[in-house]
């Protein structure tokens, strides 16, 4: 930061983390940690094979095993068998099967699940399931998405006939600007499949109470408000007898943005049997359990003037759904659709997607959902279309992409960027590259005949946050709204209570949160205690993803603030017998305009407010604030990022040398947070780029289903960081933020894949596929030396 | 079930264990130590990292009954709260966790690596912590933050 920091409040300063005590002295309160007496714990037999129809299921010999209560597949189960409910119809002939909670009759993934065991202890609950007797009689597998789609393919939802979940269009005029062009060129990408890898694995705990149709359910979520509804709405339970809590929750990046059949199946029979009912989910259980992210393949076409103007751009997609539909699987592609355009100015955009079923892990959210997908097409396609021109890659964008003094800019794809300047954000990249003696390098390792090349990948990014004005998400046919709430006690000591709709699993709310409030209302960081993530203590909310938690609910915190405010000025101007007009607020002190002597502080208002002994007419006591805000559009962060890849051309091994992101995400309201969420968004677009993806084999068997074999990057496999900001507020959002959590995961893929194409374009190579191991490079390499001989 | 003696975090407990019970589940649901958490069933996250006599070890991949007769520190025995853990002021000040899901494993890692060498580079660091993952901090302050404890421990600068 290099801003000078208004020290009066504690908004934009790097206030070290009141979440970081509990954690470093393990003194946490993770799912798994919760023992009720009477626990039954749950293990799940899950289907070993891709496809197939199940032909025998006796789960009546794991009842005879020891400790085990009970053991249900869905004949048993019967009416509590929940189906998973997709709440993203994105079309009105979209294909919507049934996703019940145990298989009926069908397996349709690896880990999909078949029966379960309930005992005494997780050990002798995970032994009985060697007990159950299933036999299956498999189906040919379908596991690409273009076999999936052709004739004579088998089909994983008999109902359907088809594997075809829906087709979605959008724009036009594409063809029309192709004709008036010079260079078309087109690419096929792969946006390969993703495991989200949270830290924590997914648990559950469902405890009824007593006899009443009450029940408590703590999970490791990211949404406890809508898992309330979801959860009402299949299992029947009235909403208002639901209490969930998200306790600690460690890491999401969107495989926690769901309603999961682990958690209808412990709420359900902790239901029938009267008893909390606990399952916590092995590594490798999560790994094809837990829904996937990404699994596009992108068929992009960009079309331009020779002098390097474009002129149009159509995508066309298939998106890898999976076996079923999560709660928002089929919307996740269009969440990208509109971000292909991205920062560029062109006159057409024809989109089309096709979802497709196939016998692999349901995918949905991951960090980024749909924007990582689109950010990569586009940032590519612009690199490859500058090689095909001969044009510098950083002069095509610039000739190109929306210029600062152009906000606020409709774009081809419908959407209205309020503020940006991409200038600014290059600028300064640029410089803290080092881009002229890197560029120099490359020059002299090319003409050496260096066997290690250097590459420079650029990313010029931006993305669609704070999801989202309900209007909007309404008419792309989603089911809930994009709405936030916040409600702000003072009690009577002057302590505050600040409850917010967000659920953090490890964004720092408590923190920022704390000091957006704390500038408004005059008081400490220290003085407010946030209260998230459990719907008996924060009954509102829409909980946190898409980059929403700041972006929305900052708003929220910042209204309810002001409202409380308000109240609380009519009651000190009535003790300080003047008019509420006559009042200044400072420093958390009403204070007579022109006698600052006559004041009253906050937090004595509140006392006030609390006793009721003397308060004017008509103003009810207690002193508190409320808001539920309904953002008035997306916000649209940017940035600029700049890779230095050495590529080993003997060996195909990649080294990141150096990494620059300068971020623009508006205000921000800790820069020591911002800058962590960036790091770690870097981290796993360049876990895309160079390490990570989930593989089936022809039979749809997961090749690499545990963290031995799926690559998390490690600390040696990255480099530090360079990052830095600039700040051009949002203005349609009243803090002028606009939401970081997801930036480093967009920005980064593109550059890195940029960077090992630009150190080898002059062998000819002008892809690579992800993640860019050695071998695929090195394979990449003969294949292009072998294209040139 | 065998019979087992611990000293974890200064205090001895006497237990009986299934032969086939890992130290971490012991740890866990027979102490109580729930600071020690599981993140993988394949040794590679490091997220159960424990001292076993002084020594980083993944409690997923120890049976109880090898840790008879030793002592384990687990975060909850590092520092009383009160007064923290070098590492653990470190890794407050730097930013270096976020969900603070590995953190325990990761301090534990740390405290090791500084014992074992005060004062080291980047890439000793990286190298240092490689067995523990984290999906939050893509490292970068994690290495500050082991660097600034090593400052505070007095490693040589």
């Amino acid at each position: 930061m290099t801003e000078t920091l208004d020290t009066s409040t504690p908004l934009g300063r790097p206030i070290k983390r009141k979440e970081d005590a509990k954690l470093l002295h393990g003194r946490t309160n993770w799912t798994d940690n919760i023992q009720l007496p009477g626990t039954l714990h749950m293990a799940i037999l899950r289907s070993p094979v891709a496809h197939a129809t199940i032909t025998k299921l006796d789960v009546t010999p794991a009842l005879s095993q020891p400790n085990v209560i009970a053991a249900y597949g869905a004949d048993e189960l019967g009416d509590l068998n929940g189906s998973i409910p997709c709440v993203w119809p994105v079309t009105d002939d979209i294909v919507m099967p049934d996703f019940p909670s145990l298989a009926k009759g069908k397996v349709r993934h690896v880990g999909d699940c078949v029966a379960v065991v309930l005992a005494t202890d997780p050990q002798h609950a995970a032994d009985a399931l060697e007990a159950i007797e299933v036999e299956y009689e498999t189906l040919d597998a379908v596991v690409n998405m273009e076999s999936a789609l052709g004739e004579g393919s088998a089909v994983l939802h008999d109902d359907a006939g088809t594997n075809k979940c829906y087709v979605y269009n959008l724009g036009g005029g594409y063809d029309d600007v192709k004709a008036k062009a010079d260079v078309v060129v087109n690419r096929r990408f792969v946006n390969q499949r993703l495991i989200p890898t949270a830290m924590e694995p997914r648990s559950v705990v469902a405890a009824p109470m007593g006899m009443s149709d009450e029940m408590t359910v703590w999970s490791s979520t990211q949404i406890p408000h809508v898992l309330r509804v979801l959860m009402a709405l299949v299992t029947g339970i009235p909403e208002n007898n639901l209490r969930i809590v998200a306790p600690d929750v460690g890491g999401g990046f969107g495989g926690k943005l769901q309603l999961y059949r682990e958690e209808v199946l412990a709420t359900q029979i902790a239901r029938k049997l009267g008893r909390p009912v606990k399952w916590t989910e092995t590594r490798s259980e999560d790994m094809v359990a837990t829904h996937h992210g990404r699994d596009q393949i992108q068929d992009i076409e960009i079309a331009a003037t020779k002098d390097g103007k474009i002129l149009g751009l159509k995508v066309d997609l298939l998106a890898n759904m999976g076996a079923y539909l999560q709660i928002i699987t089929p919307g996740i592609p269009l969440l990208g659709m509109f971000m292909y355009p991205a920062i560029y100015k062109m006159d057409a955009y024809d989109f089309q997607c096709t979802g497709v079923f196939t016998n692999t892990t349901p995918t949905d959210a991951y960090r980024g959902a749909g924007r990582p997908e689109a950010t990569y097409a586009i940032e590519r396609i612009i690199d490859e279309l500058a090689a095909e021109l001969d044009m510098d890659p950083m002069e095509l964008r610039e000739k190109n992409w929306i210029k600062h003094e152009e906000f606020p800019y409709s774009t081809v794809a419908g959407l209205t960027y309020d503020t940006g300047n991409y200038e600014a954000a290059t600028a300064k990249a640029l410089d803290l590259f080092g881009m002229d003696e890197l560029r120099a390098e490359q020059k002299q390792r090319r003409e050496s005949g260096d066997p290690v090349q250097l590459g420079i990948g650029i990313s010029t990014f931006t993305e669609m946050c704070g999801l989202a004005p309900s209007r909007t998400l309404g008419a792309l046919k989603y089911v809930a709204g994009g709405w936030e709430h916040a409600t702000i006690r003072m009690l009577p000591t002057g302590k505050v209570e600040l409850i917010t709709g967000t659920s953090p699993h490890g964004q720092g709310h408590e923190t920022a949160w704390s000091q957006i409030a704390a500038s408004i209302l005059g008081i400490g960081v220290e003085d407010i205690e946030v209260v998230h993530g459990d719907t008996g203590r924060a009954p509102y909310g829409m909980d946190t993803y898409g980059s929403r938690s700041l972006a929305v609910g900052g708003q929220a915190i910042k209204k309810a603030s002001e409202n409380l405010v308000e109240k609380a000025r009519v009651i000190a101007a009535h003790q300080l017998e003047c008019s509420p007009g006559d009042l200044e607020f400072v420093e958390g002190q009403f204070q007579v305009k022109g006698d600052p002597e006559k004041a009253q502080p906050i937090g004595a208002v509140a006392f006030e407010a609390f006793t009721a002994h003397n308060l004017p007419d008509g103003v009810e006591p207690t002193l508190q604030g409320e808001a539920t805000v309904d953002p008035e559009d997306f916000s649209y962060p940017h940035g600029t990022h700049l890779a230095a890849m050495e590529v080993d051309t003997e060996t195909g091994k990649v080294t990141l040398r150096k990494y620059v992101a300068v971020d623009d995400v508006g205000v921000q309201v800790n820069p020591m947070i911002v800058e962590g969420q960036v790091h770690g968004g870097l981290a796993q677009g360049i876990g895309q780029a160079l390490y990570e993806g989930a593989f089936y084999d022809e039979d749809g068997l997961p090749l690499n289903a545990n963290l031995s074999t799926y690559l998390v990057p490690a600390a040696p496999d990255l480099p530090s960081f360079i990052t830095d900001r600039t700040v051009t507020p949002s203005t349609t959002h009243p803090l002028g933020t606009k939401g970081v959590g997801e930036a480093g995961a967009i920005a980064s893929t593109p550059a890195i894949i940029n960077g090992i194409v630009d150190a080898l374009r002059p062998m000819g190579v002008t892809d690579v596929a992800m993640p860019a191991t050695p071998m695929t490079v090195w394979k990449t390499i003969q294949a292009a030396k072998g294209g040139q001989a | 079930m065998k019979h087992i003696s611990v000293n974890v975090d200064g205090t001895q407990y006497e237990g009986e264990v299934e032969p086939r019970t890992l130290l971490v589940h012991w740890l866990r649901n027979d102490l109580g130590k729930v600071g020690t958490v599981v993140g993988c069933d394949t040794s590679n996250c490091g997220a159960c990292t424990v001292l076993l006599d002084g020594r980083s070890v993944k409690s997923c991949s120890v049976l109880a009954v090898q840790a008879d007769g030793a002592a384990v520190t687990t975060i909850q025995g590092l520092s009383t709260g009160d007064e923290w853990h070098p590492v653990q002021e470190a890794f407050k000040e730097c930013h270096g966790l976020q969900c603070g899901y590995c953190t325990p494993g990761m301090v534990m890692s740390t405290v090791d690596l500084l014992g074992e060498n005060p004062n080291p580079s980047e890439e000793e660091i990286r190298e240092g912590i490689e067995g523990n993952l984290c999906r939050c901090t893509g490292y970068h302050n994690i290495v500050r933050s082991v660097e600034r404890a090593a400052e505070l421990m007095g490693g040589a600068k």
